[in-house]
């Protein structure tokens, strides 16, 4: 770079990369502290002042993992892993007759479906609940990945088609004239180009699916509870367990952490529906 | 866009038996087109059109879960109440309070550091990859973290560093419980809008800035004249994506306050949380989801039309 050549341009640089790593810092801190605290043992986590220098132990982590934490970490992988199998069995056939066979009015279907995304769930908690009630989906996990899916799909729809216009038009023109049919149009043609697609989309409803917590805690009690729910049980002091609160904490944070982390690239597009790539 | 830009032809067979019309074979094709839509169009009505209009027939109800036969018409009742009723007046409140603060303080850091990660620096890469990770980590998680690891006013880590300075001891979360809220939502929400706001500076052509420089620009000027225009959108997309999020804000709230003090941090999915799950009053909780809705309907309105705009200056590149 020329900027950075001269001696200001390199003065200027380090001062800005000091200012913006003093930020960054501080933001992160919160994750890193998550993480310090969840290898201390109980007595160092609680102390007063903190404590900061500690020999690392892994004692919280197996107390957590070989506690009651694993039922919960499995549910949260159940209805986030199903709904987002579902997210892709609908949302791609849509995704599709939106953006390679259009149909009449397809903004209006577009606006109808994302409308239905930002519709706040207070709109259909109610019959939702009674509904679950009535049919004994109650602390059932099915609930959960029915209810993510809903949340899920719009998004789903919006970010698939976005990949799906990015296809050249003449590749499915060429297959018609070869006499492909529809579903080998969709399974040779469409599933591997969009392969980076429908790893986007599964990035974002996993993210959102994981994380969810209002559903989780009004539709599950104990069996189908989920990971953000086992947290709920650090806040009703049971004395003091920082350490295992903040081993569980990093344990239930840390799928999504990683798959954002890879997926960086992934996840500006999915968080505007594809709007910015 | 239109599908006049794809010209297709029917491809379905003619077998030879007899001659198809062309007005059947372009009604067969149209149903072709729609069929794949169908599953997931049924799927979104039946799990989010079909429960609302319930949800406001049941609003016009008098109908508590605990009381048996207490399902009554009520007419608008239960509207009469949102109007009268203080801690549904203060839920709004809260609600637009911390969502305008949160959108504000989170859409001026987000750009700022997104103007920071745009600019020569060491390690953008890894500060961008730190940057992201409060928003995924998971919310409650990270409520918790803050409410008894950093702030907490015996162990926690703030109070501690603050001791010097005559402020240590302090329950920030029960003396400022919205400040503690917006401060935990911010922290969540300022990379979401770094990350749009940052992709929009990168579009941005480096030569026009350069060509201004040279034309004697200030980097302010240069800032405010080229820069700022560019990132509008995104900046726009950003609050209004995020302003639709945080409106239903739930998990921090739980966890760090459980709406109170009092009624102070009780916003209205909180509210709704309270009177459909500990109270049980499916009416009012009913009525409530229906404001809740228009109010999200007025937001949700200008989301879409900014986000149309975007898909409309990128299908022009």
């Amino acid at each position: 770079m020329i900027s950075s050549a001269s001696p200001t341009g390199l003065r200027s640089k380090i001062l800005w990369s000091v200012v913006g790593w003093l930020v960054v810092l501080v933001f992160f801190f919160p994750v890193l502290w998550m993480w310090l605290e969840g290898f201390k043992t109980e007595p160092q986590a609680a102390s007063s002042p903190p404590t900061i220098f500690f020999v690392p132990t892994l004692e919280e982590f197996q107390q957590v993992l070989s506690g009651d934490f694993p039922p919960f970490f499995i549910n949260s992988a159940i209805a986030s892993i199903g709904s987002t199998l579902l997210v892709l069995i609908l949302g791609l056939p849509a995704a599709y007759a939106l953006a390679i066979r259009p149909v009449k009015r397809t903004q209006d279907v577009l606006f109808f479906f994302i409308s239905t995304r930002f519709l706040p769930f207070a709109a259909s908690l109610v019959p939702l609940y009674l509904l679950a009630r009535d049919l004994k989906l109650l602390d059932n996990i099915f609930a959960l990945v029915l209810i993510y899916t809903t949340i899920n799909l719009p998004l789903g729809v919006w970010l698939l088609r976005s990949f799906l216009l990015e296809i050249p038009n003449d590749l499915f023109e060429a297959a018609r004239v070869d006499g492909a049919g529809f579903r080998h149009e969709i399974l040779r043609i469409v599933v591997p180009l969009i392969a980076p697609g429908l790893a986007a989309t599964s990035l974002i409803c996993l993210i959102f699916s994981w994380n969810e917590f209002f559903y989780a805690v009004n539709f599950t009690s104990s069996v189908a509870a989920t990971a953000p729910i086992f947290l709920v049980g650090f806040i009703s002091g049971r004395g003091l367990f920082y350490a295992k609160l903040a081993a569980a904490a990093t344990l239930a944070s840390l799928p999504v952490l990683l798959a954002g982390w890879i997926a960086q690239k992934q996840l500006i597009r999915g968080l505007t529906m594809g709007a910015v790539k | 866009m239109n599908s006049t830009g794809r010209s297709i032809l029917p491809v379905v067979g003619n077998g030879g038996a007899r001659e198809p019309t062309a007005a059947s074979v372009a009604r067969r094709d149209t149903w072709l087109r729609r069929l794949p839509l169908l599953p997931a169009f049924v799927y979104v009505i039946a799990l989010t059109q079909i429960p609302f209009v319930l949800t406001i027939y049941y609003s016009l109800f008098s109908w508590n879960l605990l009381k048996p036969g207490s399902f009554q018409f009520a007419g608008a009742d239960n509207y009469a109440r949102l109007l009268t009723d203080e801690p549904i007046r203060t839920a709004v409140l809260n609600t637009v309070v911390l969502t305008i603060s949160v959108i504000a303080i989170s859409v001026v850091l987000g750009l700022a550091i997104a103007s920071l990660l745009n600019s020569e620096v060491f390690g953008k890469g890894l500060m961008r990859t730190l940057m992201i990770a409060p928003f995924l980590i998971m919310p409650t998680a990270g409520a918790l973290i803050w409410k008894d690891t950093l702030l907490n006013p015996l162990f926690g880590l703030l109070p501690n560093l603050l001791t010097p300075f005559g402020l240590g001891r302090v329950d920030w979360v029960n003396r400022f419980p919205m400040a503690a809220v917006v401060a935990v939502e911010v922290w969540r929400w300022t990379p979401f809008m770094m990350l749009i706001i940052l992709a929009g500076l990168q579009s941005q052509n480096p030569e026009i800035l350069e060509a201004a420089k040279v034309d004697g620009a200030s980097a302010l000027q240069a800032f405010r004249r080229i820069t700022l225009p560019l990132v509008r959108p995104f900046i726009e997309l950003g609050a209004l994506l995020g302003s639709l999020f945080v409106v239903q804000t739930f998990d921090s709230i739980y966890m760090l306050t459980y709406g109170g003090p009092g009624e102070d941090t009780t916003n209205i999915p909180f509210l709704l949380y309270i009177v459909a799950f500990q109270g049980f009053n499916i009416g009012q909780a009913s009525a409530i989801g229906v404001v809740a809705v228009i109010m999200t309907t007025v937001v949700a309105t200008f989301a879409l039309r900014t986000l149309f705009s975007i898909f409309h200056v990128e299908a022009r590149r």
